[in-house]
């Protein structure tokens, strides 16, 4: 068989077909995506040349990102605040996906969710920047406490810092952790939890040993949406923080653009991906014993 | 009575969530420079600056050009994958979705700084295309997720009977299925519309010296007496963006109607 014929009964078959039509998304996320992400990679080795990359092999972005303790400390508290951020926004939007699934007549869950989903489709330069009036110095929770005579001089714990920062972004993120859960526990068979309460379990256990085992999928899920994304938040510190309190996406912005060291921005952006990769297979291995056996 | 705590709990939480929205119609109407408490009158003049401001209007020209190309091009992507992902098994086919739907995990920065690398060692120009280029990307996976569940509620016999009634391939998709996933088509055009009217990183790092909206936004935060035309601005994009919304919302509804399916809500 000739190779033409070969290719043409296989431009014919269902993976030829398949692959003919999904080919021109995948190429310009091959191209636009997968290729760009490899430049990062290769820069991450390369030398920093005066204005050029150097093609010189050398371990010594990594050993910078890693000894010096500017950007260590920067990493640490990038990683502390997208930690703090999912712990957050996880617990906070569970009750809610819980509430909208087990409590809301069907009818109405998907007013709902479109409730719930409304804030996260404004703008959101504006959604931080109004955190940084209701957390700020003269801020409405502390003007609003001053003022009810509750505190005496403003509350400086929230305005302008880490706390501030993980406030943010647990709203930035609250329906990528709701969404997930809810579409979880809506999947769960309803009979299960009958069947928990006539074996005398009360509601509360009933929940503890089906309900919330079965649900860990939705918890995962959420967990990595809202953890993967947060390390790179670039705006809330700067708007917030006023870029006294830099996170990594700032360290990366400074290094590729103002100081031009390109191989080193690339370092920590490859960097801060491999800890938060190795952290979310960590996470997935740890509950992995509730993940299986549900696909 | 029992108490529902649930119940509270969850419309404390969209307090919560609200808040700044409720606030910023406050601040837009409010007379004075400051923004904080109290509010010490009320006034429409930062309407008027807004409107007057000749940038503004540039940048959301430029925003709409980006929003409307990106979108157009995020659903044609869309449709490609979602189609052949729902309809065929193909080699690869776990790896390339994976690949495409990347950028929905993926941090913006990593995203904006990767192609920023390439753009500038190929020694692409920097404008409002390659803000598209960037939206494409992050608006694809949207795109992909939308219009995999309206091909999934397809009925594949209805394709078959075209096919046995001997209509092609490409009229089979003209005819019966284009219609039947109209509405997620439309659906994904307004979310991916959405998405990149509001996107900032990307047209930050990669628009060069063209300015989109949320790029001037940003910028003008750094004077504090162009803060309260911003929040009326704000205001208005707040009232735009809820209509598409609702629009959207409606379409998705009235696909999943079409189709017979059942509601299972949202968008994700």
């Amino acid at each position: 068989m000739s190779l033409a014929t070969r290719w043409a009964r296989f431009r014919k078959s269902e993976g030829g077909s398949g692959l003919a039509l999904v080919s021109p998304t995948a190429i310009y996320a091959i191209l636009l995506l997968a290729a760009p992400l490899a430049t990062i990679l290769l820069f991450s080795v390369l030398t920093d040349g005066y204005l050029v990359v150097e093609p010189v092999f050398t371990f010594g972005n990594y050993i910078e990102t890693w000894t010096n303790r500017i950007y260590r400390s920067v990493m640490m508290r990038s990683l502390g605040v997208s930690v703090a951020v999912t712990v957050l926004t996880v617990l906070l939007a569970y009750p809610v996906a819980y509430f909208v699934s087990f409590h809301v007549q069907p009818s109405k869950k998907s007013l709902w969710l479109f409730l719930i989903t409304i804030p996260f489709w404004t703008s959101y330069l504006i959604r931080v920047f109004l955190w940084k009036v209701i957390l700020g110095y003269n801020g409405v929770i502390n003007s609003g406490l001053m003022a009810t005579g509750i505190i005496d001089e403003p509350l400086t714990a929230i305005s302008y810092n880490v706390q501030a920062f993980v406030v943010t972004l647990a709203h930035a993120y609250a329906p990528f952790a709701i969404l997930p859960i809810y579409v979880v526990l809506e999947k769960i068979d309803r009979s299960l939890l009958e069947a928990g309460q006539d074996l005398g379990e009360s509601k509360f256990r009933t929940f503890l040993r089906v309900t919330l085992p079965l649900s860990v999928p939705g918890i995962a899920a959420a967990v990595l949406i809202v953890f993967i994304p947060t390390i790179g938040d670039y705006v809330t510190p700067n708007l917030i923080g006023g870029g006294k309190i830099p996170m990594i996406a700032n360290m990366i912005e400074v290094l590729m653009l103002v100081r031009d060291n390109k191989p080193l921005g690339a370092a920590i952006a490859v960097s801060a991906m491999a800890i938060v990769t190795a952290v979310s297979l960590l996470f997935l291995f740890t509950i992995r014993k509730y993940l299986r056996g549900q696909k | 009575m029992k108490i529902p705590v649930l119940r509270i709990y969850t419309i404390g939480y969209l307090i919560f969530l609200y808040a700044p929205i409720l606030l910023l119609p406050l601040f837009a109407f409010n007379d004075s420079k400051v923004i904080a408490f109290p509010l010490s009158g009320f006034t429409t003049q930062w309407f008027a600056q807004m409107w007057a401001d000749e940038q503004m209007f540039n940048s959301f020209k430029n925003s709409l050009i980006v929003a409307g190309s990106a979108s157009v091009l995020a659903t044609t992507f869309g449709v490609f994958a979602a189609r052949a992902s729902t309809r065929y098994n193909f080699p690869g086919k776990a790896g390339i979705l994976g690949l495409i739907m990347l950028p929905l995990v993926l941090p913006e920065m990593i995203v904006a700084m990767s192609l920023l690398v390439v753009l500038l060692a190929v020694g692409v120009p920097l404008s409002i295309f390659t803000i598209i280029l960037g939206h494409v990307l992050i608006c694809t996976p949207f795109a992909v997720a939308i219009l995999t569940s309206a091909f999934q509620s397809l009925d594949r016999s209805l394709e078959e009977a075209a096919y046995d009634l001997g209509e092609t391939a490409w009229s089979t998709f003209r005819l019966i299925i284009l219609p039947l996933v109209m509405p997620g088509i439309i659906s994904s055009l307004l979310i991916a519309f959405t998405i990149s009217l509001d996107e900032f990183i990307i047209a930050f790092f990669l628009g060069g010296n063209e300015t989109t909206l949320s790029v001037y936004i940003f910028g003008q935060f750094r004077f504090p007496a162009k803060v309260p035309a911003i929040m009326a601005l704000g205001t208005v994009l707040v009232c735009l963006s809820i209509c598409l919304l609702t629009i959207a919302e409606y379409f998705r509804r009235r696909g999943i109607a079409k189709t017979g399916a059942k509601d299972t809500g949202g968008f994700l």
